[in-house]
């Protein structure tokens, strides 16, 4: 169909939003709560627009194109309207701007400056709001929060339904649901969902800060497999783009001593985890299926909801905590570090590492193996802040003595990524010494890629018939849980997606921006000469020191327990 | 033969729907139908809400024509077809799901019913906020275990309402009105609540036509004194001097008389301020931030009109439901007709 928005003729699709043509013509209507994988509420009134005919104004999100339509996105009708409505959110917002990681991308400041508005015109009605913390991951800052809802609606998306809109009108406000027997897992989907930055993770880039700047401290960073595919979006380079290069070089100019790939932690995991499975298939009284661990979001669900399933869970640690053992144990001895003198900082497209971070059972000589986690976008933030300019940053490479892991390690952030890096390692670990020709040591498992919310595959393992099963975003588990038994293996990633739509990623993630993330990972896996973890030859090195040192207890293997809700 | 030709005689009763919005009920029954073709479950809600203040005519109605109420009910459940209908809902202000429950439970207990009867469910509306738990779709949610807040339209609950089925949803007053029609009984009448300073309070049914000025007339209730009126609702209405009372009742078919001397329009003004402040369910920037802006405003001796008529300005133009917009009619009818 045909309709015109300010005075120019578009063709559109029937169903289409009006907000959905503008921006497909590169028209800009600002808006808030909107949010592509959200059901739209129409909530902000930030998105409207005059329809020629309609007596009100209409919300572009929310209106559907008719043939004929005459839109005006920026009438003077418009913008009285809209600066109104902002002036008014903003009055219900506590401008914490100084120490807000959205201040670089805040919608709400870009719509002050543009359009001049007077944002003192109302006096801050939320001022005296609780701060709600979960663990030491995610927080809900009611003095900052516009009441959009987003959070919740993804927090119910992640089938946890932990948070609730209590009241109504001006006294309404987000809390935890207290009574549906429910508990935050920490994924920060909420986060993610907000426009605002009133759900964010707990902030860490200022202890970093800190320790930068003291001297008595080796700060060393080390970056996750999905932060390379999603930190350039930030600094307007395309989506799914690999800038582990640049990442290398931003790290060392903000004053990092050493950098490293956590694609070498994941290769351990692989490694540790493929062994497990292996052992569990040649054990007759071995629990199955066995699932992944390396997700802390599906562990703390697993903890809180399942406690039944925790023998299931593989002992292997996750990559990040692997990587920060090598670092505080291996590198520290060949380098003669007191490995107190070592500040581990993860960068990471995830809240709940900082929970796992935070985990009693992954201490190393009485202190956290790693020290702080920033999510991917805390390191946005801090980079802005520092005014690098991160899109013209020369390429460096991260230091050898832990490289940047196998073809395997580099879609560990894709759902369906652990999975299929185990089962090229288990394969090949099965197969070897074994006389069938046959026994294949297959590489790719396409079957348990994608965005689907559930993937399944038949493997055949030096003739065990493996039956293994993807899990992509927690709230697809409860559906899996009655055919679990049918399993062997079974890989859960709370986050739709797994890590590259973390809670911690870049704004917005959509599917469209998901599938193009996945597509910068598994182009990086096919551009590798080592696809297997355990063919990556510094990680076996270090694999073997480790077990010549029987230090597996320490630095391999972790626990899990039951935890109240 | 009723089956078949229900629906002819809502249409050539012209009849509409009693709860405020005064849509044509036989339109709104065909397009479920018609939804109905691509759909295998539908609803009915009835709804006896009454979330506008001061409106009595639900209750007057459950309390005194059970049966007629139920028949019209019935009516729209064979219309639609027991093999579809699969849920009756009867969704009544607290007060009335105390008292009358009991009394359709009654009514149902007719043989005729008895499938019918198996399917009918009661709800009583929450207490807070009182207005929007009668807008349709937010009964929706409310029944369904929902935050009582309005949805986005389209889609209308005739396509996809309770748990997205096609579900129908009248006022008590319109199934009143089609028992009526199909007994030939309707007379173009509907019930007026007349309330404020009047000497005779109260329910009364005249012609649907009838004009402010020969409502009060045909009650006795005309005043000997300077006075002016509300209509439509108590908070949600239009205000008319009384040189202004020619056009017909509309909204809930409230009609409340202000003694001009005796009111305190301070007071008044601060009163429908705190209600729609109090009432907002809080979906929406321009209400939820608006009515506290005007409410905070308006609490000052001194305020500033530019921004006061920003604020009703913006309701007008950019709230999300009904109650938003409904704030502007009555204090622009207000300011413009009264002071």
């Amino acid at each position: 169909m045909i309709l015109k928005i300010n005075n120019k003729k578009f063709s559109a699709l029937k169903g289409q939003t009006i907000l959905e043509v503008a921006r497909e013509n590169g028209i800009k209507i600002p808006s808030l709560c909107y949010h592509p994988d959200l059901d739209v509420r129409a909530g902000c009134r930030i998105c409207v627009v005059e329809v020629k005919g309609r007596d009100k104004l209409c919300t572009a999100c929310s209106t559907a194109v008719t043939e004929g339509m005459e839109i005006l996105t920026d009438s003077a009708r418009v913008q009285k309207s809209r600066n109104l409505n902002v002036e008014m959110l903003f009055a219900s917002h506590v401008e914490k701007c100084a120490d807000c990681t959205l201040r670089f991308d805040c919608t709400l400041l870009e719509l002050a400056r543009e359009y001049n508005l007077k944002l003192a015109r109302f006096a801050d009605r939320k001022i005296n709001r609780k701060t709600y913390k979960f663990a030491n991951a995610v927080e809900i800052d009611g003095t900052q929060c516009i009441d959009c809802s987003n959070c919740i609606s993804a927090c119910d998306k992640q089938g946890i339904h932990f948070l609730k809109m209590e009241g109504n009108g001006c006294n309404q406000e987000i809390k935890p649901n207290k009574e549906n027997n429910s508990a935050c897992i920490y994924c920060g989907q909420c986060a993610n969902a907000c426009p605002v930055a009133a759900a964010q993770e707990q902030g860490e880039w200022k202890q970093v800060e800190a320790a930068l700047k003291d001297n008595k401290k080796i700060v060393v960073a080390q970056f996750a497999p999905a932060v390379r595919v999603s930190l350039g979006e930030e600094f307007g380079m395309e989506y799914g783009v690999n800038c582990a290069k640049k990442i290398n070089t931003a790290l060392k100019i903000l004053g990092f001593t050493h950098v490293f790939d956590v694609n070498f932690g994941a290769d351990i995991t692989t490694m540790t985890e493929a062994e497990e499975l292996v052992e569990r298939l040649n054990d007759k009284k071995a629990v199955f299926p066995m699932t992944t661990s390396c997700c802390p979001a599906w562990v703390a669900y697993a903890e809180y909801y399942h406690p039944e399933l925790l023998p299931h869970l593989t002992t292997a640690r996750s990559p990040h905590i692997h990587s920060a053992g090598a670092i505080k144990s291996y590198f520290a001895t060949k380098n003669k570090i007191d490995s107190k003198k070592i500040i581990v900082v993860s960068i990471v497209p995830c809240t709940s590492k900082k929970y796992e971070a935070a985990r009693p059972e992954l201490k190393y000589e009485g202190r956290p193996l790693v020290d702080h986690v920033l999510t991917t976008r805390e390191l946005a933030f801090i980079i802005k802040k520092n005014k690098i300019d991160f899109k013209n940053l020369v390429d460096s490479e991260t230091e050898p003595i832990f490289n940047d892991g196998s073809g395997a390690a580099a879609i560990y952030g894709a759902s369906g990524g652990v999975m299929e890096s185990a089962l090229r390692s288990a394969l090949s670990m099965a197969c070897k010494g074994s006389k069938n020709k046959l026994c294949s040591s297959r590489l790719e498992f396409k079957e348990v890629r994608g965005l689907k919310g559930f993937k399944e595959a038949s493997v055949n393992l030096a003739g065990h018939k493996l039956k293994v099963g993807v899990v992509n975003g927690i709230g697809h588990f409860e559906h899996i849980l009655p055919k679990l038994k049918k399993y062997h293996y079974i890989e859960v990633m709370a986050c739709p997606g797994g890590c590259l739509g973390g809670g911690g990623q870049p704004m917005p993630t959509t599917d469209v921006i998901r599938k193009k993330r996945l597509e910068g990972m598994y182009k990086i896996d096919s551009g590798k000469d080592v696809r297997r973890a355990h063919e990556n030859k510094s990680m076996v090195e270090y694999y073997d020191w480790v077990k010549k040192h029987k230090l597996e207890a320490k630095l391999l293997h972790t626990k899990f327990s039951a935890k109240k809700r | 033969m009723t089956k078949k030709n229900i629906i002819q005689k809502i249409d050539a009763a012209g009849l509409v729907g009693r709860g405020g919005a005064g849509y044509p009920t036989a339109q709104k029954w065909m397009a479920v139908k018609n939804a109905l073709k691509y759909k295998q479950i539908a609803s009915i809600v009835v709804n006896g809400a009454e979330g506008e203040p001061g409106v009595k005519k639900d209750g007057y109605l459950l309390a005194h024509k059970t049966e007629e109420i139920v028949n019209g009910v019935f009516l729209a459940y064979q219309f639609l077809g027991s093999a579809k209908t699969k849920k009756v809902y009867f969704f009544l202000k607290a007060e009335y799901y105390k008292a009358y429950s009991k009394k359709i439970k009654e009514v149902l207990k007719n043989k005729k019913y008895k499938l019918f009867a198996s399917r009918v469910e009661f709800f009583s509306k929450p207490e807070t906020p009182s207005y929007i738990c009668g807008e349709e779709t937010a009964i929706v949610n409310i029944i369904e275990g929902r935050r009582p807040a309005p949805r986005l339209k389209p889609p209308y609950p005739a396509d996809s309402g309770m748990n997205y089925h096609p579900t129908l949803i009248n006022n008590v007053e319109t199934f009143y009105n089609v028992s009526l029609i199909d007994k030939g009984k309707y007379e173009g009448k509907r019930f007026y609540t007349l309330t404020g300073a009047v000497k005779h309070h109260g329910v009364f049914c005249l012609p649907a036509d009838m004009s402010a000025e020969e409502v009060l007339r045909a009650t006795n209730n005309y005043p000997g004194f300077d006075f002016f009126v509300m209509t439509g609702g108590e908070v949600c209405g239009e205000l008319l001097r009384s040189d202004q009372l020619q056009a017909p009742v509309e909204g809930s078919g409230l009609l409340m008389v202000f003694d001009d001397k005796k009111t305190d329009h301070k007071k008044l003004l601060d009163y429908w301020f705190k209600f729609y402040e109090t009432e907002s369910c809080g979906a929406c920037t321009a209400c939820r931030e608006g009515t506290y802006r005007l409410r905070e405003l308006t609490s000052k001796s001194e305020y500033d009109k530019q921004m006061f008529n920003d604020l009703i300005h913006n309701l007008e133009e950019s709230s999300l439901c009904s109650l938003g917009s409904s704030l502007p009619v009555t204090i622009k009818s207000y300011f413009e007709n009264i002071n």
